[in-house]
């Protein structure tokens, strides 16, 4: 039989059931609809998280105070370790560092603020005017913390949008006074709204000197330095730098942790780029079982047409032109559920990133060809079980079943 | 050289602990262009004895030469080809492909055979013509009648030029004036030179045969010929 007459063939046997064949062909494409929709949403995540992180801040170096070795306890460090904070100091003198751009030492608390009788909580960042820069923020109206002296702290604030709107409905806040805690700072600037990042909401942050927030809460210690590496290629140097300039602070002690931005993204990577596998496994299964089901329903077609065969072989069928008729019939059920399956997979990514812009619902290419070709194996290699049936049929056996 | 040649041909069946012996120490041979009839009871053998000559089935023992051609040995892609090339099939239930409209299931062996499409359709139109379908190719076997689906059938049966048209009870589901027709249809292809075995119940329709086998227990019971046959 000439390929072209094998393919009409075959259409015309899944079209002349079309119950069966629709019921295949829609176990196909949940199958892969199920594998673009979870990756999409696994990868979504995936970019949703590092692309948080990324937002951060370009080639970032964070030093936390404290060690977290991963030595386990080591009796003798109980004793000769004596924790120290970081300090103001400590993040001025990493800006002798080489590899190092900017830094930014910060404070963080909680206080209240209040305005002509508003009043609410609010966290309060200290830090210099290099923090909103590092940290990609943007001023919207006014300007940043000053440049001066970073143990000098004037009494001035940079305010989230969401504290702008609450505090002055509709009026400027450029240049009013307000009280932050038992301080009364002159607003210098008001962030564009950026919203939620990692945890911490800027849109309601307030940003002040770092030596004011210190005084305000009653301390000398920061809760991070954020460093800014020259360059993506000089990370691993400015850690280097740190970690050296900060041990010889400390009379030779490693008791900070060092970490960079691009380990944690790629941590992050990691992390729900396996997920996404995870979660593309899970999806092959009903792949696999929707083979099954293409094997069941070919199974059921050479049942239901042992006449027929029987009648093509009386015909002067070869046992290759039937096996190669019903294997036709299989792909072609199982490409018609690939291909509706992966516009059905599309369209739920697109229906996601719809409902939420913020999520990169796309899903991957390697997932797209993965479960395209796995459903076209499969329903292949589950055809080849009906096939071989259908071609070693008794003719005489067959003719009988009419 | 006989068209057909059987010796010594046996087919034993197993029913249970039973063997069935449904065709014992054959011996027949039919010249081209002959009209046999094969009649006898149910269980005499005579469909076994069709599927038999229509390379459906395999003997037990004994050789079977098509055309001076022992195809007891062939493989079953040698037989199908044999069957294709050289033998048509009518059937009492027609076997019509029921998705495929009249057109369609003529040009089934020729389909199954490889040819090309253009030359199908001119056959399969000589062919529509020949049998009075012409305003019935794009039916379907159930928007057809009975005799319809039978032309239907022997055209397919006819479409490859066999040298030998094997039907099984031909007119067994068709009333008597339908019945006749395709009888008469049958009769012609065979006055053009088609060798025909004919399997049937019907004794007026053996009757217009030149030559009756009856069967009886897998054996050949009688063969007589008809006094006014030519061959």
């Amino acid at each position: 039989m000439r390929l072209a007459d094998t393919l009409r063939f075959a259409r015309d046997a899944a079209t002349g059931y079309p119950l069966r064949t629709a019921l295949s062909v829609l176990a196909m494409s949940i199958g892969v609809a199920a594998v673009v929709i979870l990756t999409a949403l696994g990868d979504g995540a995936r970019r949703y998280v590092v692309g948080q992180f990324s937002s951060i801040g370009t080639n970032l170096v964070i030093v936390l105070p404290g060690r977290s070795g991963t030595g386990g306890f080591n009796p003798a460090n109980a004793i000769t370790t004596t924790p120290r904070d970081l300090t103001i100091d400590d993040a001025a003198a990493l800006r002798r560092a080489p590899a190092v751009s900017r830094v930014a030492p910060l404070a963080v608390g909680t206080s209240e603020i209040s305005f002509g009788g508003r009043l609410r909580e609010v966290m309060v960042a200290g830090s210099t005017s290099d923090f909103i820069p590092i940290r990609n923020f943007e001023v919207g109206q006014g300007s940043g913390l000053p440049e001066e002296d970073w143990s000098r702290g004037s009494s001035v604030a940079v305010i989230g949008s969401k504290i702008r709107e609450e505090l002055f409905p509709g009026g400027p806040a450029v240049g009013q006074l307000i009280r932050v805690g038992d301080r009364r700072l002159r607003i210098a600037g008001v962030l564009k709204p950026i919203g939620q990042g990692l945890g911490m909401n800027t849109d309601e942050l307030v940003i002040v000197p770092v030596s004011l927030a210190q005084a305000m809460f009653n301390s000398n210690t920061l809760f991070r330095i954020l460093v800014e590496a020259r360059s993506r290629e000089a990370i691993p140097e400015a850690k280097d730098q740190v970690l050296e300039i900060l041990r010889q602070r400390h009379r030779g002690e490693e008791d900070v942790t060092v970490i960079t931005q691009d380990a944690v993204l790629a941590t992050f990577d990691k992390l729900l780029g396996a997920l996404t596998l995870g979660v593309a496994g899970i999806a092959a299964i009903s792949l696999a079982v929707a083979g099954i089901l293409v094997m069941n329903v070919m199974l059921v077609a050479v049942t239901q047409r042992t006449g027929e065969i029987g009648l093509l072989k009386a015909l002067g069928a070869p046992a290759r032109t039937i096996r190669l008729a019903f294997l036709t019939e299989a792909a072609m059920l199982s490409t018609v559920g690939a291909l509706v399956g992966y516009l059905l997979g599309q369209l739920g990514a697109f229906g996601l990133r719809q409902a939420f812009p913020v999520f990169p619902a796309y899903p991957p290419d390697w997932a797209v060809i993965a479960g395209l070709s796995t459903a076209l194996v499969t329903g292949l290699l589950f055809g080849v079980m009906p096939a071989r049936r259908a071609a070693r049929l008794d003719p005489v056996q067959a003719l009988m079943k009419h | 050289m006989a068209l057909i040649e059987l010796s010594g041909i046996e087919r034993v069946f197993q029913l249970g602990d039973a063997e069935v012996h449904a065709l014992a120490a054959l011996n027949l041979r039919i010249e081209a262009g002959e009209y046999v009839a094969v009649m006898g009871p149910s269980g005499s053998g005579k469909s076994t004895l069709l599927n038999l000559l229509g390379l459906l089935d395999r003997p037990n023992a004994g050789t079977y030469r098509l055309e001076g051609r022992d195809v007891t040995t062939l493989s079953p892609d040698e037989q199908a080809r044999v069957r294709s090339e050289r033998i048509g099939f009518v059937f009492q239930s027609f076997h019509l492909v029921p998705r495929l409209t009249a057109a369609e299931n003529i040009a089934l062996p020729m389909t199954l055979a490889g040819i090309p499409a253009r030359e199908r359709n001119a056959r399969v139109a000589r062919a529509l013509a020949s049998f009075g379908l012409e305003n019935r190719a794009d039916h379907r076997p159930d928007q057809l009648s009975g005799g319809q689906r039978q032309r239907v059938a022997i055209a397919r049966a006819t479409i490859m030029q066999p040298a030998l048209i094997l039907a099984d009870e031909p007119t067994g589901n068709l009333d008597r004036h339908t019945g006749e027709e395709v009888v008469d249809l049958l009769e012609a292809l065979n006055a053009a030179g088609v060798t025909l075995v004919v399997v049937t119940h019907d004794q007026a329709m053996g009757a217009r045969a030149r030559r009756r086998i009856v069967m009886e227990d897998g054996r050949l019971k009688s063969d007589s010929r008809s006094p006014d046959a030519p061959g």
